[in-house]
């Protein structure tokens, strides 16, 4: 029995009916819809539903999730389902009892089975509320009787794993991008969900997502331009045969990293500013974003530092050690893949010039359109045992693998203890996915969280200070067999928390220097301490 | 006008022809034990005297949200979050929790409107602030995040406050309940609400009476345990509001206190009070057993009695008081569960003395008067019209620039009127000319307003308000242009009028003593009332429920017409409606219209 309203008297109902059919003998375990989990719809068999409207026949607060989520696109078939509504509403309002019709229409889209019609209740909702619970549990009682077989759960045949890798990219669709950071925030972080669905692609938790990013149109024209390959560009379509990138436009498209220019185009020197496509062309490297450049530690505007896709975002990368997009969990959602980005944008020789990967997302990866995707798989990232309690430390979109890690934890009923650290720049505005830690918290399924915020008043505070507040207790994780995990930026964040665990290490286990950092290193030989930085 | 208590009193005063109800029903009130009363009885009990765990809520890290029974407890302080209602949805979608704020009159009251506004003329980039009518909520008096940090625009928004989560401040607010000094009781601290000096003949409120009350309430260490000794570890039903009132301005709507105190003068100064009981706005759509309900004018005290009054008038209510029924428990529904005589005899029983029959006094408006006018000491106040009560800056009327602009060079105070609007006061007549001049500059000086823009109120309502059903503040400029061109058409433009509007029936607007009002049922959908008393004598009636603007308009067109043909000299419109029973007239739409209460 489902509820969502925003007085109790939905909840209330709800009870009654569940005492009503313990009465009967049948069992019903009665959830309110904010606390629900939408996914579980399609292995529900007998659904009742009690929800009220507000406003203009708008869903209650806390279930607009769940409406959100049955009326969106997201929405699986539903043929296994029976259900009945009733729905709470005020005849003096226009839109009367809006939100359980709404719901009953999309159900029946859904394909689900009315078990009894909806029954909608104005103000004195009593006695007809008592009519339908009273006929609901009569037909669920005939069904009970006659021996209705548990309807065996769909196996569907596991897809053939139609190899999707660097070269075949599975051409996903995006379902979602949306700047993920409040308004006023200084970032301009997104959250991006692709469809998934009958890819075939396996992973884990920890791995990656490779993206065949492509440069921008604007972009490739001017280089086309500026190389003097106009007319190649033309004959391209012919040559295909011998030029794999079909052409020059293709391939600057496709393959080069146009982003690394090292000088302005139209500038003094134009005809060294335009590279060859092979010069920086991704073929050699993995297709789509595996340009690698020299690692570049410091901040000036180096050619090769912004296209540099793992400084990019937060994942787009296909360096073997470096996880691009990370995977969700596939038990909790198998037909999508989530992608937290912060494009790069910098400034060069005057020039606006953008992350290759990031800017075609965020720029150009608008929902409905595709994208073509393959799996990295990263065994320097993995999860510990169920048991074992494990340390998340994660700055900025560095964040985005433990979502995997926890959605997979909770699909486990992992038992190991988990702690969870984050550092952005405001607690209002870029406190990622902070809606869905606060639920780990409550659930259990995260134990604890710290988290600083540089940029908000108080002085500037990174991951690493809330660490060292919480040093003795950091090293008794560790004692105890805690896995650690680092992920996000590697110019600084990676080496700071680095310095502060030998440090804890150092202070907290009483050892000297070098002892600390054979310490440290000994956890990393042991694959306790993974970094995943970029 | 001493007539009117008792006018006001005749027209909704519940039954009491029984004389007193003995023996009177205890089942509701403090002598039953707490599991038989409301939750938030034993919620205050066990708070450790209203800290609960608000200190820890405020320091949490992961959430800007302090915990549910904390927000209750709050409420009691006068400190309340809330949060952008338009942008709810979108951080939802981001995985956000609201943007929640948090505002406390305390902290606000620590640094003064002036300082707030001295600190936004040196940081410019700060967002609209303002002031609610509003009983329902404490003082939105917008706190400065000091000048060290910079701006408060750190976070811009159309409610200011404890913006966001600024961890300094948050901390110095939990310190401040770890100590145990919740600031804001049962009983409202605010005790008088001002003018400024000068502009009566005397000070009305007594600043022995706010030290009084706050000081009880702070729980105090008696024999090694703390107590709480006159309010109980249980505190009152629920809040408790006391105004001072100086005739002939209403300014504050006594008539709406829980306890209004209306100030008697003599040829030396203030020599008492006529005290009014029972005033309370606040009702909940399709509960009829809640109402709206004016103050009844009881009695007089001499000034030195006012302690104790006060006291005695509190007790009654304490020890009485529905703490069963939330929506039941404000003094007004324990005066006419009772009875009125039987709690005006309680409270003569615990003053040990009969209260002296009514003075004779005399109301003209519940307004402001704008302008400027001279106080003793040869200063000058200048009351300046702020629509809706916001500051904002908006084409041709650069209002927040401006008062960042004043505050720069005034060197007297800024106050915040009941009514919304504000005061430059205590401005010396050489600086009236460079003071004018900015006024002018930002169309602050006023002036060509209409007269019912200058009479009317709005409540915040949304966006920020968690109860708010329809626009109110955002809403009422537009309405009032298309209002007055109604009364333009009847030439009167120039006839003030009182219209309130309000986001929900809880009546933070003080709507229902307007002459005209609205109150928020739905997007878009309002009832609307109309009679009240120009001067807050009267409540008025609903005539439509449920209806959007054509009909609202419509009902209005029809009205002002024959207001304008039919009204006597000097009739205002409240009172037209009352006479013609214009309310009796509109009856024959079934289902439309019931009477108020």
């Amino acid at each position: 029995v489902l509820h969502g309203g925003e007085t109790g008297n939905c909840a209330g109902l709800a009870r009654s009916f569940a005492a009503a059919a313990l009465a009967q003998g049948l069992t019903a375990q009665v959830v309110e819809m904010a606390l629900y989990k939408p996914r579980r719809l399609k292995e529900e068999q007998d659904l009742l539903v009690i929800v009220s409207t507000h406003g203009e026949g708008d869903p209650p607060q806390p279930a607009l999730d769940f409406f959100e989520y049955v009326e969106g696109p997201k929405a699986p078939k539903l043929p296994e389902l029976r259900y009945s509504i009733l729905a709470l509403g005020d005849s003096s309002y226009e839109h009367y009892c809006e939100a359980g019709k709404r719901l009953d229409r999309r159900f029946e889209t859904l394909g689900a089975s009315r078990l009894a019609p909806r029954v909608d209740c104005d103000v004195d909702y009593d006695e007809t509320a008592a009519q339908w619970s009273a006929e609901a549990l009569a037909l669920l009682a005939a069904q009970a009787g006659a021996g209705c077989e548990v309807p065996a759960p769909a196996d569907p045949a596991f897809p053939a794993a139609t190899a999707h890798d660097k070269r075949n990219p599975f051409t996903a669709r995006i379902i979602e991008n949306i700047p993920i950071v409040g308004r006023d925030s200084t970032k301009e972080t997104r959250h991006i969900e692709l469809d998934i669905a009958d890819s075939g692609l396996v992973y884990e938790p920890g791995d990656a997502l490779g993206v065949a990013a492509r440069n921008d149109p604007a972009l490739v024209a001017a280089l086309i331009d500026a190389a003097g390959l106009a007319g190649r560009r033309a004959a391209g379509g012919e040559g295909r045969r011998h030029d794999p990138g079909g052409g020059a436009g293709k391939s600057f498209r496709d393959r080069a990293d146009a982003a690394a220019l090292p000088r302005p185009l139209g500038g003094p020197d134009r005809r060294r500013s335009a590279p060859a496509p092979g010069r920086r062309g991704r073929a050699e490297r993995a297709p789509g974003l595996a340009s690698r450049p020299p690692h570049h530690r410091h901040r000036p505007p180096l050619p090769a530092q912004g296209p540099r896709c793992r400084d990019v975002r937060g994942r787009p990368e296909a360096a073997p050690a470096a996880p691009l997009f990370d995977l969700l969990q596939p038990s909790a959602m198998p037909d999508e893949a989530h992608i937290t980005l912060a494009p790069v944008r910098y400034s060069l020789h005057g020039e606006a010039r953008h992350g290759v990967a990031s800017a075609h997302l965020a720029d150009r990866g608008a929902v409905g359109g595709t994208l073509p995707v393959y799996i990295q798989t990263n065994e320097q990232f993995r999860l510990p045992e169920d048991d074992r309690a494990m340390i998340m430390i994660g700055a900025g979109t560095g964040i985005a693998p433990y979502r995997a890690f926890l959605q997979e934890r909770e699909a486990r009923g992992a038992s190991g203890r988990s702690w969870l650290f984050f550092g952005e720049r405001n607690f209002r505005s870029d406190f990622l996915y902070q809606t869905e830690w606060q639920a780990w918290l409550r659930d259990g399924v995260l134990g604890r969280m710290d988290v600083a915020f540089s940029r908000d008043a108080g002085g500037r505070t990174y991951v690493q200070h809330r660490m060292l507040e919480r040093a003795p207790e950091i090293f008794a994780w560790l004692e105890e067999g805690a896995h650690l995990y680092l992920c996000g930026d590697a110019a600084r964040m990676a080496p700071d928390v680095h310095e502060t665990l030998i440090a804890i290490v150092s202070e907290e286990g009483g050892l000297g220097r070098e002892r600390a950092e054979d310490y440290v290193r000994d956890l990393q030989r042991g694959r306790r301490y993974q970094k995943d930085v970029y | 006008m001493c007539a009117i208590s008792s006018a006001a009193a005749a027209t909704r005063r519940t039954s009491t022809d029984g004389g007193r109800r003995d023996p009177i029903d205890r089942s509701k009130d403090l002598s039953q034990p707490l599991d038989r009363l409301g939750p938030d009885e034993t919620l205050k009990r066990d708070s450790d005297y209203l800290r609960g765990t608000i200190a820890t809520g405020l320091l949490d890290r992961i959430t800007g949200a302090v915990a549910a029974d904390d927000t209750r407890l709050m409420k009691i302080h006068g400190m309340y979050q809330q949060d952008d209602r338009d942008l709810r949805d979108e951080r939802r979608r981001q995985k956000l929790e609201p943007g929640l704020s948090l505002h406390d009159p305390s902290e606000a009251a620590r640094r003064s409107v002036h300082c707030r506004a001295m600190a936004e003329a040196r940081c410019p980039g700060a967002g609209p602030w303002r002031r609610d009518p509003s009983p329902h909520h404490p003082p939105d008096l917008p706190v400065p995040l000091g000048p060290e940090r910079g701006c408060p625009g750190d976070h811009p928004g159309p409610s200011r406050g404890l913006a966001g989560y600024d961890r300094r401040l948050r901390r110095r607010l939990a310190q401040r309940h770890v100590r145990g000094r919740p600031r804001k009781l049962g009983a409202s601290r605010r005790g008088g609400r001002r003018r400024p000096r000068g502009q009566r003949p005397f000070p009305a409120e007594d600043p022995r009476l706010s030290r009084n009350l706050v000081r009880r309430g702070k729980g105090r260490r008696l024999r090694g345990e703390e107590q709480e000794p006159f309010y109980g570890a249980t505190y009152l039903p629920r809040k408790f509001k006391i105004g001072f009132v100086v005739p002939p301005s209403n300014d504050i709507d006594v008539y709406t206190q829980d306890l209004g105190f209306i100030a008697i003068g003599g040829p030396d100064g203030l020599e008492g009070y006529n005290v009014a009981i029972g005033g309370g706005m606040g009702r909940t759509e399709n509960e009829p057993t809640t109402y709206p309900r004016l103050a009844d004018v009881i009695g007089y005290i001499g000034k030195d009695r006012l302690v104790a009054t006060t006291g005695a008038a509190m007790s009654v209510q304490r020890d009485y008081g529905n703490r069963l029924q939330r929506n039941r428990a404000r003094f007004k529904y324990t005066i006419d569960d009772k009875g009125l005589d039987w709690i005006k005899a309680q409270i003569e029983s615990r003053l040990g003395a009969p209260l002296a029959p009514a003075r004779p006094f005399h109301f003209d408006s519940n307004g402001d008067v704008f302008g400027w006018r001279e106080t003793e000491g040869g200063r000058l106040n200048c009351t300046l019209y702020v629509e809706s009560g916001r500051l904002a800056n908006r084409p041709g009327r650069a209002w927040l620039d401006g008062m960042r602009a004043l505050a720069a060079i005034h060197r007297g105070s800024i106050r915040v009127t009941p009514n919304q609007n504000l005061i430059l006061a205590g401005i010396a007549p050489e600086d009236r000319p460079a003071i004018e001049a900015l006024l002018a500059v930002h169309g602050l000086a006023g002036g060509s307003e209409s007269a019912i823009r200058r009479n009317s109120i709005a409540c915040v309502a949304l966006p920020t308000c968690g109860l708010a059903m329809a626009e109110a503040e955002r809403y009422l400029p537009d309405l009032l242009t298309r209002i007055e061109a109604l009364l333009s058409l009847n030439g009167l433009l120039g006839e003030p009028i009182t219209f309130r509007i309000s986001g929900c029936p809880n009546g933070c607007s003080r709507p229902y003593v307007a002459e005209i009002a609205l109150t928020g049922r739905a997007p878009g959908k309002y009832n609307l009332y109309l009679g009240g008393g120009f001067h807050g004598e009267r409540l008025n009636r609903m005539v439509r429920e449920n209806v959007g603007e054509a009909e609202i308009l419509e009902v209005l067109e029809d009205l002002l017409g024959r207001y304008a043909a039919e009204r006597l000299a000097q009739e205002r419109l409240g009172d037209f409606v009352e006479r013609v029973s214009y309310l009796a007239s509109e009856t024959q739409i079934p289902g439309r219209i019931s009477p108020v209460i």
